[in-house]
């Protein structure tokens, strides 16, 4: 990576709502720094990923040395450095949601995708993935697409619903798993 | 007949409740919040005090003492910040709150934001719930278009806005000082105590209050009702309702607003029992970090009198009596079908995804818990497994900054002392249990 000031705003060239909101988060804050996090979040959900560009942008509009950003873009797990599927199905695996099958749907979630846990598609449309607690423990399996929750993936028919939902983002048709 | 005493979620779960502003007022929202402006911020801290509220994330410390240790004389601002961080294995009551009622959050707050003479206020929110963030965005703007929010609310003269901050995935930052150096924008490696005590040294080394959703939306009751009406409900040292998440192996498994019920009233009579045929054989009281209870074990309740598990109390005194702690509230109920070394090792493996790797006894630790715990379940297992497991728990906690280290050892530690004879099963026959999964476990 360059040093602090190497990119200009030119350069990445992100849309006008996205610098918009970045202007609005960085005012939220008594000390800018404070908003590292949220452009984070912004210009992930616009770009997908955090290029090396994305952090020294960062960096540099807020005036901290590039591996500030860089260390918590390693650290949290959201942030991510290679581009996910267009779909994204996170599978809680946590004690609550293994005891009543997660790991079973897992599996099935495998073959009806035609996709491996923690792996993405190779035609980008879909990141099938394990996570820890959703915090909705009660209505285990539950899973996040996107930015949905599905619970009692155990009971019959729920799954298929997610796989269909799943499929019709992907733009393939419904299927039976 | 058992029943629940709702308070805080009196009205979220009735049809036609939404999170809008107009549901809330038309039960008389903000009612709390107005009538908290026309007192003196000092009155109201002594109103949070006399109603012994304690603080419902986990370590239940009073509220009103908490306010009363924020450092006022040092002309620093001073910050309140919500914990909704929810991420404690078996938790789910703030997703409820936030989701179902923000407006309750919101009012809160903006309590206890007047009353420590706050002036900025954040929420802070796991990513994991995108919805929750856009919920309490959306709310936040609705009451601050009514004046209950922002500058000069109520035409009171006092100013405070809440600022929505997502988390990005990691539990750590549930633990107040991890949360406020995340909130600076750092990675949340929790500071250490003292000196770092967030009342006098928290967000840009200022004052800062951090609560959680759950205690909040307590503040706006017990300034409707008044602190001693407030601490008439529940056991004297456990006031208030508080809102118990049940998860695992039961047949009706839920979240349910509490006063004082037995553990009996709430696993069967609210929550239908075991699963068919089966029998409970534990529970995880209050999150995965917590000691687990064996069902047929004797316990003691608070007085000291010998009690069986079906008679412990379900709150903070009660629990803490039986030998676990409440913690988050969250409660996960095993039967005689979970094998229990598979349980810890799903819950360790979680720990050992989570620990923050500042300390090195629970970076390290964690790891190779869940390393011997993944060869005791799939079939690498040596003899002397449970003695290095159990050895290895003991020097984690308290030799670490934060609490978490204590997330290893109490579990690992309690459920080897309460079903050893399984773990040395597993040790020397590699076998496991009905619901086979800890060989996802071992990294490939």
């Amino acid at each position: 990576m360059r040093p602090v000031g190497g990119t200009s705003e030119a350069s990445m060239k992100l849309s006008p709502n996205t610098l918009q909101r970045i202007e609005t988060a960085m005012g939220h804050y008594p000390r800018k720094q404070s908003a590292v996090m949220t452009l984070l979040h912004l210009i992930q959900e616009e770009r997908g990923f955090l290029s090396n560009e994305a952090i020294e942008w960062v960096a540099d509009k807020l005036e901290i040395q590039p591996i500030k950003v860089l260390e918590l873009v390693t650290f949290y797990p959201h942030y991510r450095r290679k581009k996910l599927g267009k779909t994204r199905v996170r599978l809680c695996r946590t004690l609550p949601c293994a005891l009543m099958g997660a790991y079973r749907v897992g599996d099935q979630l495998e073959t009806a995708l035609n996709c491996k846990m923690g792996r993405s598609k190779d035609d980008g449309t879909l990141t099938l993935e394990y996570a820890e607690c959703l915090a909705a423990c009660a209505g285990g399996p539950v899973a996040l697409v996107d930015e949905d929750l599905y619970e009692n993936l155990n009971r019959p028919g729920m799954l298929q619903t997610l796989v269909d939902t799943v499929r019709d983002r992907a733009g393939e048709g419904a299927s039976t798993l | 007949m058992t029943a629940e005493r709702k308070i805080l979620l009196r009205h979220a779960d009735e049809p036609y409740y939404s999170p809008g502003i107009s549901s809330y007022l038309a039960y008389g929202g903000y009612e709390g919040l107005k009538k908290a402006l026309k007192r003196k911020p000092e009155d109201l801290r002594q109103e949070v005090l006399r109603s012994g509220l304690r603080g419902r994330g986990g370590a239940g410390f009073s509220c009103g003492l908490k306010w009363s240790l924020v450092e006022r004389k040092s002309g620093k601002p001073i910050y309140l910040i919500c914990n909704c961080d929810e991420s404690e294995p078996g938790t789910f009551k703030d997703r409820q709150l936030a989701h179902k009622d923000p407006h309750q959050v919101i009012e809160g707050m903006m309590i206890a934001a007047y009353a420590n003479d706050v002036v900025q206020a954040f929420i802070y929110i796991r990513e994991e719930m995108p919805l929750g963030a856009k919920i309490l965005q959306r709310a936040i703007e609705e009451a601050r278009a009514m004046g209950f929010v922002g500058g000069d609310i109520c035409h009171s003269g006092y100013s405070c806005d809440i600022v929505v901050h997502r988390g990005a995935g990691a539990y750590i930052c549930g633990e107040e000082t991890g949360l406020i150096e995340s909130m600076e924008g750092k990675r949340p490696y929790p500071r250490i105590k003292p000196p770092y005590f967030p009342a006098v040294l928290g967000l840009y080394q200022c004052p800062t209050i951090v609560n959680n959703v759950e205690t909040l939306c307590n503040i706006a009751h017990i300034v409707r009702m008044g602190g001693e009406a407030y601490a008439e409900i529940g056991r004297h040292g456990n006031t208030g309702t508080r809102i118990w998440c049940v998860s695992g192996k039961v047949r009706n498994p839920g979240y349910f607003e509490l006063e004082t019920l037995t553990m009996r009233e709430l696993l069967y009579d609210l929550c239908g029992g075991p699963l068919p045929g089966r029998k409970l054989v534990g529970i995880i009281p209050g999150g995965a970090s917590m000691k687990i209870l064996k069902v047929d074990d004797n316990f003691r309740n608070r007085d000291g009198r010998a009690i069986t598990f079906d008679d412990i109390i379900i709150d903070f005194d009660g629990i803490q009596a039986a030998g676990s702690m409440s913690g988050s509230a969250g409660m996960i109920v095993l039967d005689d079908s979970v094998n229990i070394v598979e349980a810890l090792a799903n819950i360790i493996a979680f720990f050992a995804h989570e620990t923050c790797g500042q300390c090195t006894p629970c970076r390290e630790g964690s790891y190779w818990a869940r390393k011997i715990l993944a060869r005791m379940c799939s079939g690498g297992a040596r003899e002397e497994d449970v003695a290095l497991l159990y050895d290895l728990a003991g020097n984690i906690g308290g030799r670490t900054v934060c609490p978490m280290g204590y997330s290893i050892t109490w579990p690992v530690q309690s459920y080897i002392g309460k079903f050893r004879d399984q773990f040395e099963a597993n040790a020397k026959s590699n076998t496991c249990g009905v619901e086979s999964f800890a060989e996802r476990l071992i990294e490939k």
